[in-house]
């Protein structure tokens, strides 16, 4: 506890010393995070919670503004070769990290293979997959060198992909492909990381990390636009417990929280307002038949129980309406797209169930030869009444559903394993704002289709898609959510995501969007 | 004295080693693994992953591996939190723990202590009623109710003290957890202290004592009590060991830093350094307050001797 001590005495005397210069009152944003992070190392993280945290202490090359609109970051502009493969970023002028040195190419050289390493073992090594050569530096075939990235000087910096990637500048956002100085890692070993040691590129810079009780983070004075932020100090406070995070903002002690206790909307609303946010985020809560075993390999049952399920009761009673129906796997919100839902989204759900009556009836199910089904799903309040409404909303067509509860480890450890289910829930939040990073999950082989979906015509579609132009491209991911989704149910999409948030009305410029993102930079409290 | 306690702490490491072992092993036969999560890993990562923390090696060559490192005081690197060591971990939220568990033990046991030995010599009059009343009902309601009622009456209503958070360990910020802690404990102190001063009280010992005109004061104080300390000895002993390493609940509702969440989400996670980390704290406490209890068994009761 000294070491905090200490070095909180010191950042304090830093802000003192800052605010004294500024002559105003330091303004101080209390952030309330569902949990801490799991690192601060920007190639070692993958939740939003990280997201949340890093997104203020750095800056990619790209950045999204308060409505989340793509915008140069750490590059001040970019240009793109006539066939979509090479990349050439200007590095901001003047840009530096927060112990004052320059910001360069080198640096996103060094910080781009440090994340393809195998010995980084980075969860998200993934997001440079379009970068020649990643996957297979990654799998420790070809040395991190050999990353299709160079700096042409030090205010340049040049990247080569596989193909044309019109998603890839969205996923320069990503914490995991932000830029490290290699010279403080080269001073400080696996401790830069520490507070007192890390240096960041972003407009704050990390003060104090006190586990599982608050981080604090400071305005970075290099920060190339620090005249323009107002709040001076952030401490994001881990609040696992909402409902005492609704209590501690009513009293002030925090100022915003990124989630709310949902069962207490209705009082929530009564007595916040609309300091209560709710909106589209995007993500899909979905179920998944396991598509290579008997009786669910055929694709007209797994229609009838899809059809059976009463969507908007799940989205009004079990989930007090901070969640909506969804017929397509991908989420509305990304411009460009249009979205496939199944040809029964339009029908009311006295219609669907008989449809689904008639196929039950048509495959031989009925009272003498009832159909039976197991869910499983992860521990949570939630989980656990959706999968109780879906066994009474499926009891009157005959369906006989058991139900399978265990922890998240286990229950993602068994879907990994490929091991034995009839359904299982499961969740997509989008890493970028992509129909593909959805439509990604039915392609044969990839990890996280659970449900075994294998179709050589709807990978060829994805491949196409790759491979084509901008507008040819969402036609293309289109049809293969057509073909996938809506017509072969490679997952059952129940219902999209909603961002609940709780915000007081002491904050401005908390635009709400898609991403649910929200960097403090652009925050004012008054 | 002082031989039986030497040859109580040699003991202890045997029977660490033991409860080592067996966790080691009892916690990697919970199926998944500390990689597993909703996105699911590609292989080739978790491989990068579980190779860099040793997870790719044999089990018994972690075994010997995770022995060797702990001989040397080394508990390893967290697996959900790289950012610190397990011994961090613990370096930053055990204090919070034991000063949190320490004052409401300490309060539960005089407050406790004193209510029980009021109790029982108003015997079956009001006072007594009130006491027994009042411990029932704190060793039946839960904390998870205790301390969200506390938060909504001094913290939101009367705004004495704040509704959560560690504030660098102000005092105003423990009142709060240390209540929400102490109110069982001190229910049980109580009801055990009521019970023995009865009991201890019907002696043949404290007829003697009375006959021979000794005041109330030292009949009470110096004869009955010391015998009916026993089993609040025995009591405190394991309470402690629970209570200074931590409880979850009132972490979580206090959204205090201490070490008590570990012990759940560590097992959740499998997040397995952290697991062992912890079983190791809690076997070392539980251990040396058992023998606490020896020791002051012998101080307590005549009758108790150890050599």
């Amino acid at each position: 506890m000294k070491h905090y001590g200490i070095r909180s005495l010191l950042a304090g005397a830093a802000i003192l010393a800052l605010s004294a210069s500024a002559s105003f009152a330091e303004v101080i944003f209390n952030r309330g995070n569902s949990a801490d992070p799991e690192s601060l190392d920007p190639h070692k993280t993958s939740t939003v919670y990280e997201a949340n945290i890093l997104r203020d202490l750095f800056m990619g090359l790209m950045i999204h503004n308060a409505k989340a609109e793509l915008e140069p970051g750490a590059a001040e502009s970019y240009a793109v070769s006539d066939d979509g493969k090479v990349y050439t970023f200007k590095m901001r002028a003047g840009a530096k990290w927060s112990d004052g040195s320059p910001v360069t190419a080198e640096d996103f050289v060094y910080s781009w293979q440090r994340l393809v390493n195998k010995d980084t073992a980075a969860e998200y090594a993934y997001m440079l997959s379009p970068v020649v050569n990643a996957d297979a530096v990654t799998k420790g075939e070809k040395k991190p060198e050999e990353l299709g990235v160079k700096a042409v000087d030090d205010m340049t910096f040049e990247v080569t992909l596989n193909s044309a990637t019109p998603y890839f500048l969205e996923m320069l956002t990503h914490q995991a492909t932000y830029a490290i100085s290699k010279a403080n890692v080269e001073k400080f070993g696996a401790d830069f990381i520490k507070a007192g040691n890390l240096v960041s590129n972003g407009a704050y810079m990390l003060a104090e990390f006190v586990p599982n009780d608050h981080i604090k983070a400071v305005k970075n004075p290099n920060f190339y636009d620090a005249a323009n932020v107002q709040i001076d100090t952030v401490n994001y406070i881990p609040t696992e417990d909402r409902s005492t995070a609704m209590k501690r903002l009513e009293a002030g002690e925090l100022d915003s929280n990124d989630d709310i206790p949902t069962e207490q909307l209705a009082e929530l609303k009564a007595k916040f307002g609309d300091q209560v946010r709710i909106g589209p985020y995007l993500g899909t809560y979905y179920y998944v038949f396991k598509t290579d075993k008997e009786p669910w390999k055929n694709v007209k049952l797994r229609h009838a129980v899809s059809m059976a399920i009463d969507r908007d009761y799940l989205a009004e009673k079990v989930w007090t309406n901070t969640m909506v129906p969804a017929y397509s796997l991908v989420p509305p919100g990304i411009s460009g797209y249009e979205a496939r839902p199944a040809e029964y989204a339009e029908k009311t759900q006295l219609d669907r169930e008989d449809e689904a009556k008639k196929i039950l009836a048509e495959l031989g199910y009925g009272p003498d030869k009832p159909l039976k089904m197991e869910i499983r799903y992860n521990t949570s309040e939630n989980h656990k009444n959706t999968a109780v409404a879906i066994q009474e909303q499926l009891k009157p067509l005959g369906i006989e559903v058991s139900m399978v509860n265990t922890d998240t480890k286990t229950h993602y450890g068994h879907l990994e394993q490929k091991g034995d289910f009839d359904i299982a829930r499961g969740g997509w939040i989008a890493d970028y704002k992509d129909p593909a990073n959805f439509l990604d999950l039915c392609k044969t082989g990839t990890g996280n289709n659970y449900g075994q979906y294998a179709n050589p015509e709807y990978d060829k579609l994805l491949a196409d898609a790759a491979a084509a132009g901008a507008e040819e491209r969402m036609k293309k991911l289109s049809e293969a959510e057509a073909m996938g989704v809506a017509r072969d149910l490679c997952f059952v999409p129940l219902l999209f995501y909603s961002y609940h948030t709780i915000v007081s009305s002491k904050l401005s410029g908390w635009e709400d969007n898609v991403m649910d993102v929200h960097p403090t930079r652009f925050i004012k409290k008054n | 004295m002082l031989r039986y306690v030497f040859r109580r702490l040699l003991t202890a490491i045997p029977t660490l080693f033991v409860i080592v072992t067996i966790s080691f092993f009892l916690i990697r036969v919970a199926p998944g693994g500390p990689f597993n999560q909703e996105k699911g890993l590609n292989p080739v990562i978790k491989a990068n992953l579980e190779r860099q923390f040793g997870l790719d090696l044999p089990l018994w060559k972690q075994y010997l591996n995770y022995l060797g490192n702990l001989l040397h005081g080394d508990f390893g690197p967290s697996y959900n939190l790289p950012d610190f060591t397990v011994a961090e971990l613990f370096r930053t939220g055990l204090p919070v723990s034991v000063q949190l568990g320490a004052t409401a033990l300490v309060l539960a046991l005089i407050v406790g202590g004193a209510l029980g030995v009021f109790a029982a010599l108003y015997q079956n009059r009001p006072a007594d009623y009130m006491v027994v009343a009042a411990a029932t009902a704190g060793s039946t309601i839960p904390t998870f109710v205790i301390a969200p009622l506390f938060q909504l009456f001094f913290a939101l209503t009367l705004k004495w003290v704040p509704v959560g958070g560690w504030g660098d360990g102000a005092l105003v910020n423990k009142i709060g957890p240390v209540i929400t802690l102490m109110l069982p404990q001190l229910a049980v102190v109580a009801r055990l202290m009521r019970g023995a001063m009865i009991e201890a009280l019907r002696g043949h010992h404290i007829r003697t004592a009375r006959a021979m005109g000794l005041s109330d004061y030292s009949v009470v104080v110096r004869h009955a009590m010391r015998g009916a300390l026993l089993p609040i000895v025995s009591y405190a002993g394991p309470a402690a060991a629970s209570l200074l390493t931590g409880s979850l609940i009132v972490e979580y509702i206090f959204a205090i830093p201490g070490v008590g969440r570990y012990f759940v989400d560590a097992a959740l996670n499998r997040d397995y350094t952290l697991v062992m980390g912890t079983v190791v704290v809690i076997a070392i406490f539980t251990l040396f307050f058992n023998l606490m209890v020896d020791v002051m068994y012998a101080l307590v009761d005549p009758r108790v001797r150890y050599d």
